[in-house]
């Protein structure tokens, strides 16, 4: 039994199968983000003045990995003309290097993750906070640390500023006035709560770590699918190449959607 | 018409290539839309009886607060310990918990999968007269996604402090904090449950869209398709675009659950006197909005699919056709497009403004339009015809005046200034039950009467089926509307004692304060009468079984004798469906058309002979 | 677009966008990094940029600008849906009067009533 339309295109509707589905699909995954981002915005119009984080992210970091996923977006489409021109040898080299942006782009955000997981921020008791790095740069550490520690003091390395400071962000340029990486000396009964910026420090973290990790695991998905395609999956050019060919056609649909996704997130996350 | 032969025997050597499956292959991990149907079908049942017991075990607590319950009790202390059922009383977690996951497993694990994806995945194809879904696998992994879900669900049940205890509806902050003595907790399972169940529906949702579009048959325009499918299709958008929405709500309360964010937990919040370890700043409407958003749509996915299966028995059963076809279709694609903006009529005591309670109380009103419209549409088909009543008509008929009560008890609820009284009582769950229990699940058991010849080759017993009926009819009632007298009294639903706790005393001055006494000694009648309801599902469960053995045998493909291309396969269908490629000359319900010489006319038979 | 001629068009194309989303990309973290007096409009500049990025990623890459019908309604409905979600859930918070004040910002300064009653 043979299902149809696999590959022949519906006269109604000109299409076949795997087109309508990847556009449902897309259409959920559509809805998915649309409600992340929702709630990005209500928590964020939701967040008292002076409370919602910025300028933590490093953005050149973000702009080039926004260039990474917009170079692996044209070599997914170029590697599709190049099946449709039957040219398989352009197409293995065109998706070789989407595969070489995938793995970068997640290798970037992991090293981009690590950075926070060793940054803090400390509420002091008197109400004043502060951002730096703890001697040492360890990770994860929270209150709790200082009690299951059994620490009396922890020494830090202030940031020149705070984000919540009214100061522009941009004016200190270079921090040449503000002793910014000067270490010191912070008593644990003045530390009302320590808190690397993980998922827990703030709404802002925890809806840029849910949006990020989401979008992270579709790229991880996509490129598993790309690089089976690649790789083994390559055969059926062989056998079927039309139908090899509506393959990549459909997983790069799937590829563009998560480029466009980061398209938003990165704005949105890193700048605004 | 050679070419026609060798493509039939090339059909059949095809077919007897199959037949080679193995056990796992044929059974188990089965790509055969009818098989997973019936996959679908059998646990879907499993869950909607497991539910029920749920359900049975609470009406005692309620009955009879703070007993033993007997018979169980014992077997419930021995299976989860001292906390959950110190001597076989119900404890108010185990309580909670029962109350959580019979909400939970009724609609994600029991209807949802019956009524959209076995009767769904069995019967539209057939009826579009495709050979296949048209993603199989994926069809196979949605079986699998939704198994997933039903055993991290079930199991939950069993970890230390239990299932899920905050409501199906999993409110935050409530559900986050419920259970911090246990990490992971019940909630934390219910979480990844969802997940799975979320995503077994969007798949499930895109095979739909896609083979319904896609793959029918030549001839089979969008205004032949029999309403069943318009139903399965507009339920399928729903699932689609409404159900990820509940995705991103459930990721972001498992990173409350488990990450320690504070997604929906808000500034200030106190736990017994303390604030909680969090960062606070979050919303816990953001979660009430997330979650109705899918919740309202999902009461269509619920309903749409019984309503389909519905009209399909009462056309045939009626021998004429539905009266107002188009006016069918049309209305069931305005309560799809309608029924994404009126989530927020479940909110209305969330303190919400007055011009957006009005503009979801004024779509919510509107909503109800289309229904009228369907339930009129079927009532009316009924008018001059020479009924048929047979078990499956006699449940599609007790649909209609079920639903309607269900439906129109829905409009005080819509209305924001009633539904101040009325929000979180029993008025509230003999709303939704009416429409549900003897609504949608009388409408899934008359698809399961009336499909079970094409599935098996067999009927059921038509004598035991009416028992089942009438009892089944009766006990429902007897359930559910003493709860619209007992809600409009005041006493609120998840009551851990029945709200013997509000019992009405005499007040000098005031007259009786809490609810009258009569009210909550409803609650004994109430639960015997859902206890017979459980004895009443005995014939049905045995004439089930006992049916695919000795159930009378089927003498033609079409034992109904109906229009719809379902009935033209070979029975059971085969692998592949159809014998021979077909195509469609006409509407779906043309029954008794004068000048022919039988009472139906099926689709797929041409005019030319 | 199936036949090679178009797809070799097309390539060109391609190349043109992907310079376009290039150049936006740039332009948005220059605008970022020339920081503007108005919060709003460095907003508003760096969603228009994405949307416009956005839209070439679907329109070329994606080639919704040739898509068949089905398609389209399918992505209609889910940009009205989008649309509903978002639009009226925010409405919804901000209608209420519960929420925008008190409980969501409980802790405030004790200069914040001050500021509603000039």
């Amino acid at each position: 039994m043979d299902i149809p339309f696999t590959v022949k295109l519906r006269d109604d509707t000109n299409l076949y199968n795997a087109k309508v589905g990847i556009w449902l699909f897309l259409g959920s995954e559509v809805m998915l983000f649309g409600a992340l981002f929702s709630s990005y915005i209500l928590l964020r119009v939701g967040a008292p003045a002076g409370t919602w984080p910025h300028g933590l992210l490093n953005v050149p970091i973000g702009a080039f990995n926004t260039i990474v996923l917009i170079v692996s977006s044209v070599t997914v489409v170029m590697s599709w003309a190049s099946l449709k021109l039957g040219n398989p040898g352009k197409f293995r080299f065109y998706q070789a290097i989407t595969l070489l942006c995938a793995l970068s782009f997640l290798t970037i955000k992991s090293f981009e993750y690590r950075d926070k997981f060793t940054h803090y921020e400390i509420w002091k008791t008197d109400g004043t906070r502060m951002t730096g790095h703890i001697e040492g740069s360890p990770y994860f550490w929270s209150t709790r640390t200082l009690k299951d520690k059994k620490l009396d003091q922890v020494v830090f390395h202030p940031d020149p500023h705070h984000y919540a400071e009214p100061v522009q962000r941009h004016e200190a340029g270079g921090g040449a006035e503000h002793e910014g990486h000067a270490a010191i000396s912070v008593p644990a009964s003045e530390i009302a709560r320590l808190s690397a910026f993980v998922p827990a420090h703030s709404t802002y973290f925890a809806i840029y770590f849910t949006l990020t990790a989401l979008h992270g695991l579709h790229v991880f998905g996509g490129a598993l699918v790309i690089g089976y395609l690649w790789g083994p999956g390559a055969k059926l050019w062989k056998t079927d190449p039309e139908r090899f060919t509506n393959r990549i056609e459909i997983s790069g649909l799937f590829w563009h959607f998560v480029d466009l996704v980061w398209i938003f997130l990165f704005p949105v996350l890193y700048l605004l | 018409m050679q070419p026609t032969t060798t493509e039939t025997q090339h059909h059949a050597a095809h077919g007897a290539h199959h037949e080679e499956l193995g056990f796992w292959r044929k059974y188990i991990f089965s790509t055969d839309h009818k098989v997973i149907g019936v996959q679908y079908g059998l646990t879907g049942l499993l869950f909607l009886f497991f539910g029920f017991c749920l359900m049975l075990l609470m009406r005692w607590q309620i009955a009879y607060p703070g007993k033993k319950i007997p018979i169980v009790g014992e077997l419930l202390l021995k299976v989860l310990g001292d906390e959950m059922a110190n001597g076989g009383v119900m404890q108010p977690d185990l309580y909670n918990a029962f109350g959580a996951m019979h909400g939970t497993i009724m609609v994600f694990l029991a209807i949802v999968p019956i009524a959209f994806a076995a009767f769904g995945n069995f019967v539209v194809p057939l009826q579009i007269g495709a050979p296949d879904m048209a993603f199989p696998r994926v069809n196979m992994a949605s079986y699998q996604a939704y198994f997933m879900g039903g055993v991290v669900m079930f199991f939950s049940f069993f970890i230390p402090g239990g299932a899920a205890r905050s409501g199906w509806t999993s409110y935050s902050p409530l559900a986050t904090l419920a259970d911090p003595a246990h990490h992971p907790n019940g909630q934390t399972f219910w979480i990844l449950g969802m997940v799975f169940l979320i995503t077994s529906s969007l798949l499930g949702a895109v095979n739909f869209i896609a083979t319904i579009i896609q793959l029918r048959a030549k001839g089979m325009t969008w205004m032949r398709l029999p309403f069943f499918v318009w139903a399965q299709f507009v339920t399928a958008f729903l699932l689609l675009l409404a159900f990820p929405p509940l995705e991103a709500a459930a990721v972001m309360q498992l990173m409350d659950n488990v990450a320690g964010t504070s997604f929906f937990l808000p500034t200030g919040l106190m736990v017994n006197g303390n604030p909680p370890p969090i960062s606070g700043g979050g919303s816990p409407l953001l979660w009430q909005h997330l979650f109705w958003f899918l919740g309202h749509p999902e009461v269509y996915v619920l309903i749409l699919p019984a309503m389909g299966i519905v009209c399909e028995i009462i056309a045939n059963n009626t021998r004429k056709p539905i009266w107002g076809y188009k006016s069918l279709v049309y209305s069931v694609l305005c309560i799809g497009f309608l029924s994404f903006i009126v989530w927020a009529h479940h909110m209305y005591l969330t303190g919400m403004g007055t011009k957006i309670a009005t503009f979801f109380q004024t779509t919510t009103m509107i909503i109800s339009i289309p229904s009228v419209i369907i339930l009129t549409c079927l009532f009316i088909s009924l008018w001059g015809g020479s009924i048929r009543f047979n078990t499956p008509m006699l449940f599609a008929l007790a649909f209609m005046p079920m639903f309607g009560i269900g439906g129109l008890t829905g409009l005080p609820l819509g209305f924001n200034f009633t539904d101040l009284h009325l929000h979180d009582t029993y008025y509230v769950i003999a709303h939704f039950h009416y429409v549900v229990a003897p609504g949608t699940i009388f409408g899934l058991f008359a698809g399961i009467y009336y499909w079970y010849p094409k599935a098996t080759g067999r009927c059921m017993s038509e004598f035991w089926g009416k028992v089942h009926f009438w009892s089944s009819l009766i006990f429902m009632n007897l359930i559910f509307q003493p709860m619209f007298a007992q809600g409009m009294a005041g006493l609120g639903r998840r009551m851990y004692d029945g709200g013997a706790t509000y019992a009405g005393f005499d007040d000098p001055a005031l007259g009786v304060v809490g609810v009258p006494q009569i009210f909550i000694d409803m609650n004994r009648h109430i639960s015997w009468a859902a206890w017979c309801l459980g004895l009443a599902q005995i014939p049905f469960i045995i004439n089930f079984f006992l049916s695919m053995k000795q159930g009378r045998k089927v003498t033609s493909d079409n034992p109904w004798e109906s229009t719809t291309l379902e009935w033209q396969t070979p029975t059971p269908p085969p692998h592949g469906n159809f014998d021979k490629p077909l195509e469609v000359y006409r509407g779906p319900y043309e029954y008794s058309v004068p000048g022919k010489s039988r009472d139906f006319t099926p689709q797929s038979e041409s005019d030319k002979h | 677009m199936n036949d090679p001629q178009h797809v070799a068009k097309h390539v060109k194309t391609y190349l043109v966008v992907f310079g376009a989303l290039i150049l936006g990309t740039i332009l948005t973290v220059a605008v970022y990094f020339k920081h503007f007096e108005s919060v709003a409009l460095a907003i508003a500049i760096a969603l228009i940029i994405a949307t416009v990025k956005a839209s070439l990623v679907a329109g070329f890459f994606m080639h919704l600008v040739s898509e068949r019908k089905t398609i389209y309604v399918i992505m209609a409905f889910t940009a009205f849906f989008f649309v509903g979600l978002m639009a009226l859930t925010i409405w919804a918070m901000n209608d209420s009067p519960a929420m925008s004040g008190s409980t969501q910002r409980a802790p405030h300064p004790v200069a914040a009533p001050a500021h509603h009653v000039p």
